[in-house]
C-alpha cells in the first residue's frame, strides 16, 4: 500500500478551548496529601477532599489513585490529546482510558504524583474537578450535537454552559450524592433518559418566532437499581434551563437521602416520593429561584461557532483503496447534515488508547477535521466530525498507521467493558478484558459487517453497580462469582433487550452465564435470532419484541436454549474455565471498599 | 559544585576554544552519518560488552581522554544511554564529566551544525581512581540502611508485576522535559519531595538490566541537589538471576487496561 501524499495547512481551532482550570488546586493537593501522610488530615476528610478534586483509589491500594479528567459536552482539543498523552507516559501505564461519560481517565497514578498531573491538565485548560464524589458530574452531550442529521438545534453550547455555571459552585459542594447532566442531540442518540437530568433541543412557533427550548428528563439512572427518566413538562424555554436545574439540584440537596448511601441518588427521591408530587415540588422551587436570585442568571451561552470551512489542503492520493476501507466508512463513519462532511468513530478496544496513538490522533484531528477538536463519544469513543469526504481514503489510511482503524466502532462488535478487575475495588471479574475479547471474536467473524447486529449493543459491568451500563445493552452483563462443589469461577449475570433511545426500557435478567461461556453465549444468541426472527427484524428490534411481547419466542425458552452451554465442567476436565480472562490462577472474589459513594 | 549538565551553549563555546571532548554513545552507523562537530564516538554496546574499569580506560584513553578531561557526552535514546556512560566514568573517578542538555535529535532540530568528519585523536592515558560511593551493589539491597530509599526506574507496569522489596517506582519517563533529557532542577525537587525524597536521603536507583534508565535517575537525582545518590548498575536483570525475592501488586489486572 503507498502511502497517500498529502499536503495540510495546520491552523488553529475555530472552536475556542474552553477552560475550567486552577492552577492553584493542583499546588493545595500537593499540600493535603503531604499533610494526609503525616496524619494530619483524617481519613475520611482526606478521601472526600481526593474524590473531589477527581482522584479514586484503586483496586486493593489506596497508594495509587484513577485521575478522571471532565471533558466538558465531550470536546477535546489536539493539545489537550498531547498532553494527556505525555502524562500518561509520565505518571500512569502509557495508555489512558476513554470513559462512557465522556472523560478520559489516567489509572496506576502514585497518589503523590497526582499534584503533577493536575497542573499538567491545567495547562492546557483541563481539570478533573468534581468527576467524583458528590457533586455535579461531567456534563455530557451527544458526540454528534452540531452534525446529526435529525437534531433540531446545536445542544453543545448549553452544556458546556452548564457545566461552567455548576463547577466550584456552592450548591454543587455536598450534594447527597453524585449528580449527572447528559444533554443528547436527538431522541435516538442520546442517553437522556437515564441521567438525573437530561435535556433534548426542541422548537415551538410563538406569535410567528421559533422559540428554542428542551425537552427536560429528570430522576433516571442506572445503578444497582436502574430507572428511566420522567419528562418534567411538554416544552421547557431555553432561558427555563438553568433555573429547572437549579431547582431540581436544590431539591436533591435538601431532600436527598444522606444517611443510606445505597439508595441516595436523585431517582430514589422521586421514586419514593412519587412523580407527580416531585414535579410539583420542582416547579414551585423553580419560581422561587427565579425570583430570589439577587442577580439575573443567565445560561451563559458562548457565541455559536464560525461557520466552519474546509481545512485548506490539496490531497491527491496515489496507489490503490486501502484493504478494509469500505468496511471501516460503513460501521465507523456516517454522513452529517452539512453537506459533504462525515463524521469518523476512532476504533478503540474497551476505551483504552496507547500515549502513542493519542498523538497520532492530535495530529490526525489538527489535518482533517474542519472544526478542529475532537469529540468524546458515548461508547468509550472518540469522533471526529467535520472530515471531508474528499479526505475520508487518506484519512483511513492515516487511522491504519496508528492502529486506530479497527472497524465496528458503531456496531455491536465493540462492546463496553468498565475497569472491572483492572483497577476498581469493587470488581468481581475482568469485564474490561472480556470486553477485548468479544470484539476480536467479532471481528474475527466479520460480524461488524452484519446489518441485522449493527444497531445492538454489548455492554459489560464487573459488578452489579452498572459503569459499563449493562441495563440499557441489548445484551448485557454484569460481573459475579459462581461455584462448583468448593471450586469458584467467574461468571456474568446475561440481561436481554435493554436500551436508552425514545422506548428506553431496562434489560431482563435471564440467566447466569460463566465468564468462559460469554462468547459461546452471544453467538447462539445470534443463531437464534436467525432461527426464530421474521425477515425485516434486526437483533435489537427483536430482542425487544421477544422481551416486550414474547413474539416468536420466550425468554423462559431462550434460558432453556442457553442453559446447556453454562453447565460448569470439573477443575480436573476444564481448568481454563475457573480462571478469569487475564490470569492463569484458579478465580477467587476479593473486593476492597467502594468509593462510588463517598 | 561541578557540571551535571551543560547546555548548548557551553557545549558549541567548548567545542570552539578545544577545551571540551564531546562523546557521543550511539551506535558507530548513526555516528558516521552524521554528529556534534568534534565528537567521538563511544558506543554504550561496546562499552557494555566489557564495562571493567581496565577496558573502559583503555577505551577512553584510546579517545584521547584522560581523567582530567572535560567531558560531555550525548545519545539519541532521552540521555539514558549517555547517562551510563557518564556514570560509568564518573565511577573511575573522572569528576569533569556532563551530560548535553539534549539529544541529539533535538540538537539537529534546532539548527545547530553537525558534521560527518571522524576527528583524529592522540591516545592518552586514563588512570581510574575507583569512586565506589556511588555505586550500589545486591549486598547493599539486601541489607539495606533502613533510612535508603530505592528507586526503580522502569514503566509502571513492569513495575507492578514485580520489583524488589520496598522499591518505589518513579518512571524514567517523569524525568525529562519537553526539550530536554531533564526537567528543570527545581521542578524536578519538587516532584521528588512530593514523594518524600529529600537532598540528605540515601537514594539507590535500579532499572531493568543494565543501568541505563536508572543512569538517567542518577542524574536527575544529582541535579535536584540529592547527592547521596548510588546506582545498582547491575539492576533488576541480576537480582532476578541470584534469585532474590521480589514484590508483586497482587489481585489486579493491570495489564488489561493497556492498548498496547
Ligand atoms: C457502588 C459504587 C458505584 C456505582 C453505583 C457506580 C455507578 C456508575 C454508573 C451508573 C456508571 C455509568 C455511567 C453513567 O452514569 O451513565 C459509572 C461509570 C463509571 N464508573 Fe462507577 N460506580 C460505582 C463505583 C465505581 C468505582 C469504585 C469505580 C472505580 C474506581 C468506578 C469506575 C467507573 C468508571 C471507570 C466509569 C465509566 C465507565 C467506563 O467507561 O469505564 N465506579 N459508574
Ligand atoms: S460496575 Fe462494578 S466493577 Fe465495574 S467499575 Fe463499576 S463498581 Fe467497578
Amino acid at each position: 500500500m503507498s502511502r497517500p501524499q498529502t499536503t495540510h495547512a495546520r491552523r488553529e481551532s475555530p472552536v475556542p478551548v474552553m477552560n475550567l482550570a486552577r492552577m492553584e488546586e493542583a499546588d493545595a493537593f500537593a499540600q493535603t496529601v503531604k499533610e494526609f501522610r503525616q496524619g494530619k488530615y483524617p481519613e475520611d476528610m482526606f478521601r472526600r477532599y481526593r474524590l473531589q478534586h477527581g482522584a479514586y483509589g484503586t483496586r486493593m491500594t489506596s497508594d495509587y489513585a484513577m485521575i478522571r479528567i471532565k471533558m466538558p459536552a465531550g470536546q477535546v482539543h489536539p493539545s489537550q490529546l498531547e498532553r494527556i498523552a505525555d502524562l500518561s507516559e509520565q505518571f500512569s501505564i502509557n495508555s489512558a482510558h476513554i470513559s462512557t461519560r465522556e472523560s478520559i481517565q489516567l489509572h496506576w497514578v502514585v497518589l503523590e504524583d497526582v499534584s503533577e498531573v493536575l497542573r499538567g491538565l491545567a495547562e492546557v485548560g483541563l481539570t478533573s474537578r468534581e468527576a467524583c464524589g458528590n457533586a455535579i458530574r461531567n456534563v455530557m452531550c451527544s458526540p454528534t450535537a452540531g452534525v446529526c442529521p435529525a437534531e433540531v438545534f446545536d445542544a453543545t453550547p448549553y452544556a458546556q454552559a452548564t457545566a461552567r455555571f455548576f463547577i466550584r459552585n456552592p450548591l454543587n459542594q455536598n450534594l447527597p450524592r453524585k449528580f449527572k447532566f447528559t444533554y443528547s442531540c436527538c431522541e435516538q442518540h442520546g442517553m437522556a433518559r437515564i441521567a438525573d437530568i437530561g435535556l433534548i433541543p426542541q422548537t415551538r412557533t410563538v406569535d410567528g418566532r421559533t422559540q428554542r427550548g428542551f425537552r427536560v428528563f429528570v430522576g433516571g439512572g442506572l445503578g444497582n437499581k436502574s430507572y428511566v427518566a420522567h419528562q418534567l413538562e411538554d416544552f421547557t424555554p431555553e432561558e427555563n434551563i438553568l433555573y429547572t436545574s437549579i431547582a431540581v439540584v436544590r431539591l436533591f440537596d435538601r431532600l436527598g437521602n444522606r444517611k443510606n448511601l445505597a439508595r441516595n441518588r436523585l431517582r430514589y427521591l422521586v421514586n419514593q416520593m412519587g412523580w407527580d408530587k416531585f414535579r410539583n415540588l420542582v416547579l414551585k422551587e423553580r419560581d422561587v429561584v427565579r425570583a430570589t436570585q439577587s442577580v439575573v442568571v443567565k445560561m451563559p451561552v458562548e457565541p455559536p461557532i464560525p461557520e466552519i470551512t474546509r481545512r485548506v489542503h490539496i490531497s491527491h492520493r496515489t496507489g490503490e483503496t486501502p484493504a478494509g476501507y469500505a468496511r471501516w466508512l460503513k460501521s465507523n463513519t456516517f454522513a452529517q447534515k452539512q453537506d459533504g462532511y462525515h463524521t469518523v468513530f476512532v476504533g478503540l478496544e474497551a476505551g483504552d488508547i496507547t500515549s502513542t496513538q493519542l498523538r497520532a490522533l492530535s495530529e490526525i484531528i489538527q489535518e482533517y477535521s474542519s472544526e478542529g477538536t475532537g469529540r468524546i463519544g458515548f461508547n468509550q469513543n472518540i469522533a471526529m466530525r467535520y472530515i471531508h469526504e474528499d479526505d475520508l481514503i487518506p484519512l483511513y489510511s492515516r487511522l491504519l498507521e496508528a492502529g486506530l482503524a479497527k472497524s465496528g466502532a458503531l456496531t455491536m462488535a465493540t462492546p463496553i467493558g468498565c475497569s472491572g478487575t483492572t483497577s476498581c475495588n469493587l470488581a468481581l471479574t475482568n469485564s474490561h478484558r472480556l470486553a477485548k475479547e468479544i470484539q476480536r471474536e467479532f471481528l474475527s467473524r466479520d460480524l461488524d459487517n452484519d446489518d441485522a447486529l449493527r444497531t445492538s449493543s454489548i455492554k459489560i459491568s464487573g459488578c452489579p453497580n452498572s459503569c459499563g451500563q449493562h441495563g440499557i445493552a441489548t445484551i448485557g452483563f454484569y460481573g459475579g462469582g459462581g461455584r462448583m462443589g468448593h471450586d469458584m469461577y467467574p461468571s456474568y449475570m446475561l440481561s436481554l433487550g435493554g436500551r436508552a433511545d425514545a422506548e428506553a426500557v431496562l434489560g431482563q435478567n435471564i440467566l447466569r452465564v460463566p465468564a468462559k461461556r460469554v462468547i459461546p453465549v452471544i453467538l447462539r444468541i445470534i443463531e437464534i435470532f436467525r432461527e426464530r426472527a421474521q425477515p425485516r427484524d434486526d437483533l435489537k428490534s427483536w430482542i425487544h419484541r421477544v422481551v416486550m411481547n414474547g413474539d416468536d419466542t420466550t425468554i423462559p425458552e431462550i434460558r432453556n436454549m442457553l442453559s446447556p452451554l453454562t453447565t460448569p465442567p470439573t477443575m480436573d476436565e476444564d481448568p481454563d474455565f475457573y480462571a478469569d480472562f487475564g490470569s492463569d490462577s484458579s478465580y477467587h472474589t476479593k473486593t476492597g471498599r467502594g468509593e462510588c459513594a463517598a | 559544585m561541578r557540571r551535571i549538565v551543560s547546555d548548548v551553549d557551553e557545549v558549541r563555546s567548548g567545542i570552539r576554544d578545544r577545551s571540551l571532548k564531546v562523546v557521543d554513545v550511539r551506535m558507530p552507523a548513526e555516528y558516521k552519518a552524521g554528529h556534534i562537530p568534534t565528537a567521538m564516538n563511544l558506543p554504550l554496546r561496546t562499552l557494555l560488552k566489557d564495562d571493567s574499569p581496565e577496558t573502559v580506560a583503555r577505551l577512553a584513553g584510546s579517545l584521547g581522554i584522560d581523567r582530567a578531561t572535560e567531558v560531555v557526552i550525548y545519545d539519541d535514546t532521552f540521555g539514558a544511554l549517555a547517562s551510563r556512560v557518564a556514570w560509568t566514568l564518573e565511577h573511575m573517578g573522572h569528576h569533569t564529566v556532563s551530560l548535553l542538555e539534549n539529544t541529539y535529535s533535538q540538537w539537529s532540530s534546532l539548527g545547530l551544525e553537525t558534521d560527518n568528519a571522524i576527528p583524529d585523536a592522540s591516545a592518552a592515558a586514563y588512570n581510574p581512581v575507583m569512586n565506589d560511593d556511588i555505586l550500589a551493589t545486591h549486598g547493599d539491597l539486601e541489607s539495606p540502611n533502613p533510612d535508603t530509599i530505592l528507586l526503580d526506574n522502569r514503566e509502571r507496569l513492569n513495575y507492578l508485576e514485580h520489583h524488589i522489596p520496598g522499591a518505589m517506582n518513579i518512571p524514567y519517563r517523569m524525568l525529562a522535559s519537553r526539550d530536554g533529557i531533564l526537567r528543570d532542577p527545581q521542578e524536578m525537587r519538587r516532584i521528588f519531595e512530593n514523594r518524600g525524597i529529600r537532598s540528605d536521603s540515601h537514594i539507590i536507583t535500579y532499572c531493568g538490566s543494565v543501568g541505563t534508565l536508572s543512569g538517567l535517575a542518577y542524574y536527575a537525582l544529582r541535579t535536584a541537589g540529592m547527592d547521596r545518590t548510588r546506582l545498582y548498575v547491575r539492576s533488576f536483570k541480576e537480582w532476578r538471576d541470584l534469585d532474590k525475592p521480589v514484590e508483586k501488586q497482587p489481585d489486579a489486572n493491570y495489564w488489561d487496561l493497556s492498548a498496547e
